[in-house]
Order: C-alpha cells, then structure tokens, then sequence
C-alpha cells in the first residue's frame, strides 16, 4: 500500500466518519482512481451537499465547495458553466442528491452536462442519525420507521437514466478495486455521470436491523450483488432482493450541455452579425 | 459621451449588470421580474457570457454562487416566492463572503399575492430573510435611470466587499418606461474584486481581521481554496464546536467588514428640504417620488416639510438620520405595506415626537395628496 496517496490528495486523517463506515472506501476509490488518472489536479474541483458522506470534501486537497442540504448540483452546475475547462466532481448522499436535492439530480441528468455525481448510497440519513431515505428497502427498521418502513425506494440508476444521464453506473464497497474503475471510467465520460455506490451504515441502519456488525453486512453483499451480465439470465424472482451492479449507460452520443450552449454563443453571434 | 435612452426598469437592470460586467446569469421566470431574465438570455450569450434558465430559484441563486467562485461576475433576479426559496443559499453566500447581485422586484404578498401588483413588502426580509447572524447590504432605487446606476453600485459594492448585494424595487419602476441618461462605458466606475498575489501554497480564503476583505482566487487557479457552510476558519476548514473564539470571530467579521467602512462607500441617501423641517417623511422606491411631489405640496401651503429617502436600505443610516431627524416634531412613513419603515426610524425618534404612518397593501401606488393629508395631520402636532 503507498501511504503517499493519502498525503498527496487528502488534507487531514482520520475521518470523522463511525468504525465500518462505507465512506471511507469510497473516497479512496476516488482518489485511487484520480491518481491512476492524468488530470491537472488544479483543475478538479469537489463540490458536496450535507449529510455524513458530503463531508468527504473536508478531507481533499483540492478546490472544495461543501454547500447546503441537497444543492451541491446546483452550485455544481454554475461551476461548470463558468468554466468547462473544469473537472466538477459532486460527491452526495442518498438523502442528499434523491431526497431534497431530487430536483437538481434529475434536472442535470436532462441537460447532460459534464458532472460526475457519486453517490455515497448507505440507505438511511447518517448524519441525523439513522431516518428512512428515498433509498431505503422497503420493511427496513430506521429511526423514523420503527414500524417497519413502508415506501417504495427510488433506484438510482434508474432514475438517472430515465432522466437523460449518458454514463450510468452501480458500484459497492464489497468491491472496492471495480468501484475504483468505474468511478475512473465516470470521471473520464464527457456528459453527466451518475454513480451509485452501495454503502454501509453499520452504526445506524445496520444497529437497527440488527445485522450484527460492519463485517458480517459487508458479507451480506457476497450474496446480493449480481453483475448486469449474471443478471441477464435470471428471471425476476431470482433477482428478488438483489443489487445489479455495473455499467448500465455509457452513451457518447448525447452532446453535452457544455457544447450545447457553445452553439447557442455561435448562433447570438450570428444574429448581431447578420 | 453618454446618451439618453428610453427604457424600462428592469432593461435598465439587466444593461447596466452587463455594463459592469455580469458574464453570468442564473433565473427562473416569475412576475414582474421576468424581463431581466429575458434580456439577459438574447445579450449574454452576444458577448460568450451565459445565460441559464434553472429548475427552480434554490438552484439559480446556487448556480450564480458557483460560478462567482470560478471568476464570473454574476446576477439573479426574482420576485417574493422566488426570493423566499433563495433564502437558505444566500446565507451560504453570506458566510462563504461570495460576490453576488440577487433583484427582489417586489409584488404584493404574502405567498402568491397578486403577481402582477406591486407591493414594498419585503423590506424587513431582505435585511433578516436567511438564518443566523450576517450584515445584508440592500439598494433601493426609486427612478429607471437610478435602477441603472445602483445596479451598477451594487456590482461595486458585492465586489469590494465580497458579499451578496440585494437590488430591491417594486414592479411598477420594473415595468414603467423613463428616459435616463447612460453613460459610456468608460466613463463608468467599475470594481472588481481582489486577486491574491501571494504564493499559492499560503493562501487563505479569508481575513477576519475587522475591516479586511481578503483576496478572492477562483476556483482552477491552483490555490486548492476550501469554501464551507460551516462555521469555519481563515482557512475555510470547519472550527471545531469547542472553538468559542473560532465561532465567534467569523461573525464578527461579517458584520465589521460593512460597519467599519459604512460611511466611505456604502451609506447613500437622498434629503429634500429637511434643514429646517418640523415634519419629515421617509419613503423609499416608486413611493419616495410620491412623498417628494408632496413635501413640495406642502411647502406651497407653508408647511415645513422635507424629505429623507434612503438609497442604502440596509445598513440603514441610523446616525444621519437621528442627526437631521433632531429638529422635526413628527415623522411620515410613506410606504407600500403594513408598516416596516415605521419600524426602522422609530428606534431614532424621540417620546416627543409624532409618528404618522401612511401604509398602503390593496395594490395600488400611495398618491401625493394622501402623503399630504398625512403631512398636514403631522404637523397639527404640538410637541
Ligand atoms: C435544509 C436542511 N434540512 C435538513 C437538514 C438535516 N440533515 C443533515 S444531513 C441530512 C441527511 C443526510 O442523509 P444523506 O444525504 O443520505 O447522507 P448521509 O449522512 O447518510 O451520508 C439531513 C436531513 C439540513 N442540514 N438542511
């Protein structure tokens, strides 16, 4: 293991984030994947939301912009606007990106501007310890469904890519080195690209469920985690209670929003000129 | 040399933020303030400036603080429902210190109101609309051609100062047409913000020494800056909870950095014959030149009468106030609403003087005699 990665992308250690924590995996598959990469790291920037995964930008040695609840994308978008030369990576949560900040997602996701959204996706609201999500299964024990919690959840991936995305993808923390690649694949995608990272929150949904602990969660997913191509050859009752993993979209054809608006400067030009 | 020009308030808004360089623009359509949005939409892009039509006002004003951050000089412009959604992100603005210019063309509330009326309403919610401590700088013009100017002001002063500046006008100067007199470009004072010079690796986003304003580096320029919503410190990186100190000094900050340079450029105001006034009327926007036709009203039947109108809103200018306020024996507020400025300049009037507020909230404009009538029953005050 090269410790000087840590040195070189992250500011401070340790996190602020509970033992088994899916987070840290996640950002370091990010950094990992930066750092197998050739971008002017002055020229990538994080921007963040609120919850315990958006804290993730408090950590990076980079231009950061850690916003309010849910509006990363928005600020993100300005960011990008102002200057596509920019590389503008959002990292968010499930409450944070499909919850408060639905809007925005499905809204950049239709512009298919250049942003890579990963979603650190733990099921529940961390940072307020431990409430239903848009994400959340369905009979899950959380701080605000002792009952046992009663809607349906959104996936993720669907939503992004009805909603226009060009790269689409699921990753899980059970796979850190394939989470890694395709979050390189995410950032190196010209147009909007989503991912989902299948986390964990042992201290509270887990603590809840009654999952015992980070490890034996973390082997739960063994089972549950079918790639795209397993999952083409198994019928619907097979799939019951599994998590498709993979490359869902990866469409270079849909002009970016960046490009898009560069026509639109061509053409006001051409009105004053002719 | 300049020219003269017919336009309306807010073509006077959306020019005179291009004047000052605006190369950005965030908005969603809403009554009366529209037009700004659609003229910014057919001129940015004419210049490689741009122009983005958002999901929603939280994004716009998000979008315009991103893009602040990466270099542009930029603008929002809205009405009550949509300044009302705009609230949590200003705050963000506010303690980020991000130069931005965000119009409230103001109509008749609350909630969905009577889009199309025009109101003074929101006075109270642009000074305390968003959470927590912090200091809004507010202008409030009350001609077409001075909505061009204190645009511009407003640019200046978001610039200098690094913070949100809120434009704030009602919806007949946004839609009303007056000839004004524009300037030339280079005639034009314009400010725009400082850039560190210092070596990359020592840069801090923020000086909370009292008056300062520290240099602001855009986002791609290698200086790894770190923006938080958090309460943080110089660095930008949160304070931990234990920091009283820490919590404390960045509030300080906000509001010093406008307190301490109130007087040089940020205090403006306009006076009419208030040297020798007994009964002063304060009025702002569309409603001031009400309250003028009428202290002047006045003056022909030899009531001394006189003028104070704050160009500033916020900060208010208390002290100049409470100075020329000294020798009247009642006050008038004149003003579109259920009675805010009353609230201002009642912390500056003395037990012996008479407050007479003229409010008006069914839509229309407050006439010059009914400011009269107010004027006269005023002055029948003996003190
Ligand atoms: C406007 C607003 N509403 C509510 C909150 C409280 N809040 C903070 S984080 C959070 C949920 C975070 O959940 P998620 O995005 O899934 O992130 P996690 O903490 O699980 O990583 C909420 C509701 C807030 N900060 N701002």
């Amino acid at each position: 293991m090269n410790n000087d990665i840590y040195s070189k992308y992250l500011v401070k250690l340790p996190t602020m984030w509970c033992p088994g924590c899916g987070n840290g995996i996640v950002l370091q598959a990010i950094i990992r994947s930066i750092d197998e990469m050739d971008l002017d790291l002055d020229k990538v920037v994080f921007v963040s939301g609120i919850g315990c995964s958006s804290r993730a930008v408090n950590y990076l040695n980079f231009d950061c912009m850690h916003t309010n609840h849910g509006r990363a994308i928005a600020f993100a978008t300005g960011i990008k606007m102002a200057n596509p030369e920019l590389k503008v990576i959002v990292l968010t949560g499930d409450g944070d990106c499909a919850s408060i900040g639905g809007n925005h997602l499905i809204h950049a996701c239709r512009r298919n501007i250049d942003l890579t959204i990963i979603c650190m996706n733990n099921s529940n609201y961390g940072m307020t310890g431990g409430q239903y999500s848009p994400t959340t299964p369905i009979g899950s024990i959380t701080k605000t469904s002792i009952y046992g919690s009663y809607e349906p959840p959104f996936d993720l991936c669907d939503l992004t890519k009805s909603a226009g995305a060009s790269f689409v993808a699921r990753a899980a923390t059970y796979y850190p080195v394939q989470m890694k690649n395709i979050i390189k694949n995410a950032i190196n995608h010209k147009g909007l690209s989503f991912v989902d990272c299948a986390s964990d929150c042992p201290s509270l949904y887990g603590r809840l469920n009654r999952l015992s602990d980070a490890a034996n969660m973390m082997s739960l997913w063994k089972d549950r985690l079918v790639t795209i191509k397993q999952a083409e050859t198994m019928s619907s009752e097979q799939l019951q209670g599994k998590v498709i993993w993979g490359e869902f979209v990866n469409n270079n054809d849909r002009e970016e929003y960046c490009d898009i608006y560069a026509r639109n400067i061509s053409k006001a030009k051409e009105s004053i000129n002719g | 040399m300049g020219s003269y020009q017919i336009m309306t308030g807010n073509e006077a808004c959306a020019r005179a933020a291009i004047a000052a360089g605006m190369s950005f623009f965030a908005g969603y359509p809403i009554t009366p303030a529209t037009e700004i949005a659609e003229l910014c939409s057919e001129l940015l892009p004419q210049n490689n400036g741009v122009y983005m039509q958002m999901e929603d006002e939280i994004a716009s004003i998000g979008a315009i603080i991103g893009a602040s951050a990466a270099g542009k000089k930029v603008m929002t412009a809205t009405s009550g429902p949509g300044f009302s959604l705009m609230q949590e992100n200003l705050g963000w603005a506010h303690i980020n210190e991000i130069p931005c210019v965000i119009v409230d063309v103001m109509r008749k509330g609350p909630s969905g109101g009577s889009a199309t009326l025009p109101a003074q309403a929101d006075i109270m919610q642009t000074k305390w609309g968003s959470h927590g401590d912090y200091r809004s700088l507010v202008v409030v013009p009350n001609s077409v051609e001075e909505i061009y100017t204190e645009t511009i002001r407003a640019f200046n002063l978001a610039e200098k100062y690094r913070q949100p500046v809120i434009l704030l006008y009602d919806a007949v100067l946004a839609h009303m047409s007056e000839k004004i007199y524009v300037r030339d470009l280079d005639e034009i004072e314009i400010i725009n913000r400082s850039k560190p010079s210092c070596d990359k690796k020592d840069y801090n986003p923020f000086n909370y020494e009292s008056s300062k304003v520290a240099p602001l580096a855009s986002f791609g320029e290698g200086y790894k800056i770190h923006f938080s919503g958090l309460t943080h410190d110089e660095t930008g990186f949160p304070v931990s909870n234990q920091n009283t100190t820490g919590l404390e000094v960045l509030i300080h900050h906000l509001f010093d950095k406008i307190d301490d340079n109130y007087d040089k450029d940020i205090k403006k105001y306009e006076t009419f014959m208030v040297d020798d006034a007994d009964v002063l009327v304060v009025s702002i926007g569309i409603t001031s030149r009400s309250a003028k036709a009428a202290v002047a009203a006045a003056r022909k039947q030899g009531i001394k009468a006189g003028l104070f109108r704050p160009i500033t809103m916020w900060p208010f200018p208390h002290d100049d106030f409470s100075r020329i306020n000294l020798k009247s024996k009642a006050i008038v507020t004149a003003e579109m609403n259920n009675g805010q400025l009353n609230q201002v300049v009642i912390e500056d009037i003395d037990r012996n003087q008479k407050l007479v507020m003229k409010n008006l909230y069914d839509g229309n404009q407050i006439r010059d005699i009914d400011i009269l009538n107010s004027i006269i029953e005023a002055n029948k005050y003996e003190q």
